[in-house]
């Protein structure tokens, strides 16, 4: 009986290559192809996302395009540089998270008139930046409150704190791109009065393609992991 | 027989009529609230605005994947949707047995349905507007003290797999609004703004080294258990995570 289950399923996988072998050929000229994650069919592909004829699992887009079009380092399905939305700098520059590909990113959300946590987190995060001693990583801190946060504001603050290198990077989004942000950190914020916030104290390490790789929660924690890590990416 | 004709026919148009196109919204009339955590017991303002009166439905995100393909499940991007996302669609344009298309569309991560409003011109209603909404009975704008109102929805909460229900199956509340208790759990803007970490365990006091400033957010009426389990789960939400109990529905500033 399962033989003949078998054989069936075998004939019937035979047709379906033999009839879908002209969209094979179209998907060479096609810039999307799909496959079976569970490769039933090895390394067939097809230029229609539909379901695998023999496991029923939904075909998968592969990355290949976006490889090339991304150089060295090609940007995955976890990756922050999925995110589309566009920030401002302390320098008052427009920038898209994605153009800071190819750099390991250390990131924490903070207000700047804050004065509870964030002092120690920005401790924190020169203490990460001291002992990691690297120029290549980038500091990345996002504002929780864009509507004080201004550019003019931002840039004061990286003065004051002798955080106004290239390597530190200081962010004015949307409220609702801040959300987002905040979504993509696992950070928690909440206003509760107009110039206070109470929001989670997490410093995030990303690798070079933006794909979280480290958190560190807590103030004023043991920072030797966190640099390990760093570390590691740098390499 | 030509009764029998027009109540099959009505039946067919609203059945269309539920499942296509945009749902209709109704007007909710702001003012001050006490919700259970974020405020001093000063309460919490919030301004008029438009809500719909259904939970999005499955066929009317299927609708919408349509001309959104890259929320398709066989698309989706990890970082936006995990693997849970549609799970129990038959594929990414067949909603199948499983899914019934007037139930509340499931499964769908928190940065879909924020897609999903805002190609509607429309927006997920914050946690503060979604709760004052919420506390109006059938009868009464604010039922936070009602007590028979508040067993209803505790007890909504014990009955299992009401995400199977179709949308409208509920109580319609002072608002005109459905299905806000009873149904499914729903998405707020804000989900991420409840202090208090996921563990029941630990939700008796919020981590204090995790969150700066969490002393100055308490609950404010210790009886209201429905809210402090409606909470809580926001609470234990990641914005990617795509859970069979949890739908949305859109809101529009007024």
């Amino acid at each position: 009986m399962k033989n003949i289950y078998f054989r069936f399923s075998f004939l019937f996988s035979i047709l379906l290559v033999l009839n879908s072998c002209s969209s094979e050929n179209n998907s060479q000229n096609s810039s999307l192809s799909y496959k079976c994650p569970m490769e039933c069919e090895g390394e067939k592909s097809y230029t229609e996302p539909a379901s695998c004829p023999i496991c029923r699992m939904d075909l998968r887009q592969m990355e290949k395009d976006s490889k090339i079009a991304m150089g060295e380092f090609e940007i995955s399905d976890e990756s922050i540089f999925n995110l589309t939305s566009t920030w401002k700098t302390q320098n008052n520059k427009s920038i898209e998270l994605k153009e800071l590909k190819g750099d390991v990113l250390v990131m924490v959300m903070i207000y700047t008139s804050c004065k509870a946590a964030c002092p120690r987190l920005i401790a924190d995060m020169r203490n990460i930046h001291k002992k990691v001693d690297n120029k290549d990583v980038r500091y990345v801190l996002v504002s929780i409150d864009p509507e004080t946060d201004t550019p003019e504001r931002l840039k004061e603050f990286a003065i004051e704190n002798q955080m106004d290198d290239e390597q530190w990077i200081f962010l004015q989004g949307s409220v609702d791109d801040v959300r987002e942000f905040s979504n993509v950190l696992a950070v928690k914020y909440k206003q509760i009065s107009p110039l206070d916030f109470s929001h989670s104290n997490i410093i995030s390490v990303f690798d070079k393609g933006g794909v979280l790789y480290h958190q560190q929660e807590g103030l004023g924690v043991d920072n030797t992991i966190t640099v390990a890590k760093v570390k590691e990416l740098t390499k | 027989m030509i009764r029998l004709i027009i109540l099959l026919a009505s039946v067919l148009l609203s059945l269309a009529g539920r499942s296509q196109g945009p749902t209709e919204m109704k007007k909710i009339n702001g003012g001050t609230f006490v919700p259970l955590y974020g405020s001093d017991s000063s309460g919490v303002f919030v301004d008029d605005y438009m809500l719909d009166i259904y939970p999005v439905t499955n066929q009317q995100f299927l609708d919408f994947l349509k001309t959104h393909p890259k929320w398709k499940r066989s698309k989706v991007k990890r970082l936006f949707a995990d693997g849970n996302y549609l799970i129990k669609w038959e594929n990414d344009s067949t909603l199948g047995d499983k899914v019934n298309p007037n139930s509340a569309a499931t499964s769908i991560s928190w940065y879909a349905a924020k897609d999903y409003c805002a190609c509607q011109g429309k927006r997920l209603a914050s946690m503060d507007e979604w709760e004052y909404a919420a506390m109006a009975s059938e009868t009464k704008a604010n039922a936070q003290t009602d007590s028979i109102f508040n067993l209803m929805i505790i007890e909504s909460y014990e009955l299992p797999k009401t995400y199977k229900k179709e949308i409208g199956s509920t109580y319609k509340n002072y608002w005109g609004i459905y299905d806000l208790h009873g149904l499914v759990w729903e998405w707020t803007s804000d989900f991420n703004s409840v202090l208090i970490s996921g563990e029941s365990r630990q939700d008796v006091d919020t981590e204090r080294s995790l969150f700066c400033g969490s002393a100055a957010i308490n609950a404010s009426n210790l009886m209201d258990y429905a809210a402090f389990m409606r909470y809580a789960f926001r609470g234990s939400l990641k914005a990617n995570y795509a859970i069979q109990t949890l739908g949305f529905r859109c809101a529009k500033s007024n």
